[in-house]
């Protein structure tokens, strides 16, 4: 396993990169990182429809979530595969394909993490507000919104953690990323499958794990922080 | 009408099948996941600080690693080790199944031991005391007071897990289990019908996954009345 180590080490975490296109372990990170920033928005919008007062937006914004969290992954990455290029009218980079399905199917589980984070403030915040005379939107903007994405960290950097796992599939389009630099590592050996997997699978279980356990110290700290706040 | 793929009934057929595989992939996981999942949390709340840590790691690698990785391994990977008579045994009778299953298997008792053994936590001490009080042996109280009740409490969670281990079936198809999705690819390189057969088998997840949403939404009404 050292041996391949040795050799497949740098094409594992950067690709062919800087003599070709970057990959590996850089490239899984940077899909999943701009996949959670670029579904953000999106999952805002589709969070604050939820709890929306007006019920025919709710229901439409239930339907949107519950319909993307009943597909697949896969199954969204083939529709984008199919119709991203359809909207385009060109071919399209598959990075780009893929980013677009995870930001779909993450702006479904962010928003279901939003609408928990406002669900969950305390009601006497959003009356007061009102009281004072802010209106919906500036109640949302200045009270609601701050305090519930505050609260939302952790579950946001979680988050991460499963869109991290999610880019393997990118593997399946040909984007090249970790899971399909590991694949092309064992076509070129052939002969030591249960090695290449072995690392590939340590290799997602130290960066997911790390992450993981920065996440519960995040979490831990915002635990404190809002036991201090007087309530 | 005529023209469309659902009037094929060659393209039924295939679909059928697909989903049939599916159901199975399915349910043999779900069920061999929740008895190794409350193994786990038995072996986990025995104490014992081998089998503890044995668990910990277990859960660890499974929770951290992505699920189509964990399809490699087992497919790609594990028939390596073994020897190559069993190897041929298993090109030989449907081997990408099974090591899928075992797969899927693993990853999903990962995840719903830890929602079980939230669930355990979260019960009164006085309920394994009263019931090691009035005689009943450790796997007693397991079995007929603690887990009954920790299912109940993390039952939640472990429809969320179950619905992942549905949609989690669907990565088998990458390394050439014929289920639904599989299926579905066969269909749209034979028709070039793209849009209709992701449509078809777009329809047929959701509608399964809301199934399985709504059981889960009766349950925990039904079981959160009968508490209070």
């Amino acid at each position: 396993m050292l041996e391949i180590l040795n050799n497949y080490g740098l094409i594992l975490l950067i690709g062919e990169y800087p003599h070709g296109p970057l990959g590996g372990l850089a490239m899984t990170l940077i899909l999943a990182a701009s996949a959670l920033l670029l579904s953000f928005p999106l999952a805002i919008l589709v969070g604050i429809a939820r709890t929306a007062p007006l019920i025919a937006v709710a229901r439409l914004a239930a339907l949107y979530a519950n319909t993307i969290r009943g597909l697949p992954l896969l199954l969204l990455v083939f529709w984008a595969y199919f119709a991203v290029p359809m909207l385009f009218g060109k071919s399209i980079n598959a990075t780009v394909v893929m980013l677009g399905a995870l930001i779909v199917y993450e702006s479904a589980y962010l928003g279901e993490i939003v609408r928990a984070g406002i669900v969950s403030l305390p009601r006497g915040q959003q009356e007061a507000a009102r009281t004072l005379g802010m209106g919906y939107w500036t109640t949302l903007r200045k009270v609601i919104l701050p305090q519930a994405l505050y609260n939302m960290i952790p579950s946001m950097m979680n988050q991460f953690v499963v869109v991290v796992k999610n880019t393997s599939l990118a593997y399946v389009i040909g984007v090249d990323e970790l899971t399909n630099a590991a694949y092309q590592v064992n076509s070129q050996l052939l002969t030591k499958p249960f090695e290449v997997y072995a690392l590939l699978a340590m290799t997602y279980f130290v960066v997911c794990f790390l992450l993981s356990r920065s996440v519960e110290a995040v979490e831990r700290r915002i635990t404190r922080n809002r036991r201090s706040r007087p309530s | 009408m005529k023209d469309l793929l659902l009037a094929n009934p060659d393209y039924v057929t295939l679909l059928l099948h697909g989903l049939g595989v599916t159901a199975r992939l399915f349910a043999v996981s779900w069920i061999l996941a929740m008895l190794l999942a409350s193994l786990l949390t038995a072996i986990r709340s025995a104490g014992g600080r081998v089998g503890r840590s044995v668990v910990a790691i277990f859960v660890e690698y499974h929770r951290n690693v992505p699920g189509l990785v964990q399809i490699f391994v087992w497919y790609f990977g594990v028939p390596q080790l073994l020897p190559t008579s069993v190897q041929r045994w298993i090109n030989h009778h449907n081997g990408e199944f099974f090591l899928s299953c075992i797969a899927l298997t693993l990853y999903a008792a990962a995840y719903m031991s830890e929602d079980l053994r939230s669930g355990l936590r979260s019960l009164p001490r006085g309920q394994a005391e009263a019931a090691r009080s009035l005689g009943m042996s450790y796997g007693q109280t397991l079995r007929h007071i603690l887990l009954p009740q920790a299912v109940r409490a993390s039952l939640p969670p472990l429809v969320n897990q179950t619905l992942a281990l549905f949609k989690a079936t669907s990565l088998a198809m990458t390394v050439g289990v014929a289920d639904m999705m599989h299926a579905t690819r066969q269909i749209e390189n034979e028709t070039y019908r793209t849009f209709e057969a992701f449509f078809i088998v777009s329809v047929a997840y959701v509608l399964m996954s809301w199934l399985i949403m709504g059981v889960g939404a009766y349950a925990g009404r039904r079981f959160s009345t009968a508490r209070n």
